[in-house]
């Protein structure tokens, strides 16, 4: 299996770190819901098709990428920086902003 | 069906083997059913048979998506073991150890199940204290552990690289001597002929494509020869439950599905009569009757569907055989294959009542589920003809994860990929 890191081009999968579902949100740090924590910590989507999940270039520029994988094929049809929406995400929590 | 003795077989022999019946009948579905089975494979069909043999229930049908024996019963590297840390698990896979012990027996159907022990090698002096803490646990609970020296391993297993130049040098090993192997494939035979000569319908090539409901409440399923209404509802789809689960509406569980590749060897004389097990990496090898070696390692890591593998999984497998067994290094391997498994996020299996009413679930085997294939049956049937657990399964429930009751025997916490 390849995936083609956005900076560094098509690599071995073994220059990767799996890092799961990319779907799940993680709760304000300050949030005492616990029906939300424990979704996040232990639900997950589980689809047999398209998945939208985490990996870390470990092996390479180290950087997180969001990648769309199929897990009946594992044909991957997009990868991106994981860093453009999630850290906008969590950056607009931080301030408070939803 | 046929009953098997040595009277049997020697009447047949002389008869060519001409008048053989099927072990199991090939019936079309009913229109309802007091309990629907979804999934034939090991479990399932053992909850089948101990629903009959056990209460009385066989108005029972098993559905299986492919053929009997096509899903990961018989897909496994076929170890048998109880050798847990913590009690829960412990007392669970011990009752299916003892079930194990009498199941040729019970079944009347030879499933091969040999005693030939399973020893996990050690490599640090901590990894040997934390496994005489397991074999302590293991024998507090009353099951037989022993902790065995490298002089000890070395006759044992002669083939294995005991030298101080070993990449990882072997310091010990916890061995468990009731564990061993069985023939997967009757397993499945056994438990199946079993089921269906006590009434169960065992319908192969019919898929579940749905849940038949009245409000919440499940009352059937629509399947690919037809709707089949039933008043319980049992899914036994270990791999597939993601998937099962989402048809009934429930899009996340603490569930994903990963692929776990295994390989054979072309025949060898004996050459291992034993299970090993690597401590430094995650390798583990058997010797078929047969005589193909038969070993796996680490799932592949990420969620699969696929039913196959990728290279890197093969490549590390294989370092790790030679690590351990120099001499295999031109050992031709035969075949390999990858199975879907739940990986639950605490290692630890699933089997409880709902999660909607009128369904009950038993899935989350991570690679372990073969060795639990009678208690898992067994405690399966309980729950769904007494509508709750049997204490050997009170602990597996699926809110658990919720109430903090994890049963985390790796201590890997909440990562699949780990377990």
């Amino acid at each position: 299996m390849l995936i083609t890191c956005p900076y560094c081009g098509p690599r071995d999968v073994i220059e990767f770190t799996y890092q799961g579902d990319a779907n799940r949100e993680r709760p304000n740090p300050a949030s005492q819901n616990l029906d939300a924590w424990n979704a996040y910590v232990y639900d997950r989507l589980n689809p047999a098709g398209d998945h939208n999940e985490f990996w870390q270039h470990s092996g390479g520029c180290r950087s997180h990428l969001r990648v769309i994988r199929n897990t009946l094929t594992h044909e991957i049809s997009s990868v991106a920086f994981a860093r453009g929406d999630h850290a906008s995400t969590s950056r607009r929590k931080a301030e408070g902003k939803s | 069906m046929a009953e098997y003795s040595a009277f049997s077989l020697l009447a047949n022999a002389l008869k060519g083997n001409k008048d053989w019946k099927p072990a199991w009948r090939k019936p079309d579905p009913k229109a309802s059913y007091d309990v629907i089975i979804i999934g034939g494979g090991g479990h399932g069909l053992a909850t089948a048979y101990y629903l009959a043999k056990e209460h009385g229930i066989t108005n029972v049908a098993v559905l299986e998506k492919g053929w009997l024996g096509s899903g990961n019963v018989g897909r496994n590297t076929t170890a048998v073991r109880s050798n847990y840390l913590l009690p829960a698990n412990t007392r669970f896979y011990e009752h299916s150890m003892k079930l194990w012990e009498d199941l040729s027996h019970d079944l009347n159907y030879n499933v091969m199940f040999s005693q030939r022990g399973c020893l996990n090698l050690a490599h640090t002096p901590a990894q040997f204290d934390d496994y005489a803490r397991r074999g302590n646990a293991m024998r507090h609970l009353g099951v037989d552990a022993e902790l065995m020296t490298p002089a000890e391993i070395k006759r044992l297993i002669p083939a294995l690289d005991m030298s101080n130049t070993a990449r990882f040098p072997v310091l010990g090993g916890l061995m468990q001597r009731r564990a061993g192997t069985a023939r997967h494939d009757a397993v499945a035979w056994g438990y199946a002929r079993g089921a269906d000569r006590r009434g169960v319908d065992i319908v192969e090539n019919c898929e579940v494509t749905g849940f038949l409901r009245d409000g919440d409440r499940i009352t059937g399923v629509t399947t690919s020869r037809g709707d089949i209404r039933a008043k319980k509802v049992a899914v036994t789809v270990a791999g597939s439950t993601g998937r099962v689960m989402q048809l009934a509406g429930i899009e996340t569980m603490p569930i994903e599905s990963h692929v776990l590749q295994a390989f054979v060897t072309e025949s060898l004389k004996p050459f291992i009569d034993t299970v090993v097990t690597f401590g430094m990496g995650h390798f583990y090898m058997s010797q078929s009757d047969k005589g193909g070696l038969v070993y796996g390692g680490d799932i592949d890591g990420y969620n699969s569907y696929a039913q196959r593998g990728n290279l890197p999984i093969v490549d590390e497998v294989m370092s790790e055989m030679l690590a351990l067994f120099p001499g295999l290094a031109r050992v031709r391997m035969l075949r390999s294959w990858g199975g879907v498994c739940d990986m639950s996020m605490d290692g630890s299996p699933i089997i409880t009542t709902g999660p909607l009413p009128g369904m009950y679930l038993n899935c989350g085997w991570c690679y372990g589920g073969f060795k639990a294939t009678p208690a898992s049956g067994w405690c399966f049937a309980w729950t769904i003809a007494k509508d709750q657990p049997h204490e050997f399964n009170a602990p597996f429930t699926l809110d658990r994860f919720h109430r903090g009751h994890v049963i985390d025997d790796k201590g890997q916490g909440a990562n699949p990929r780990l377990h």
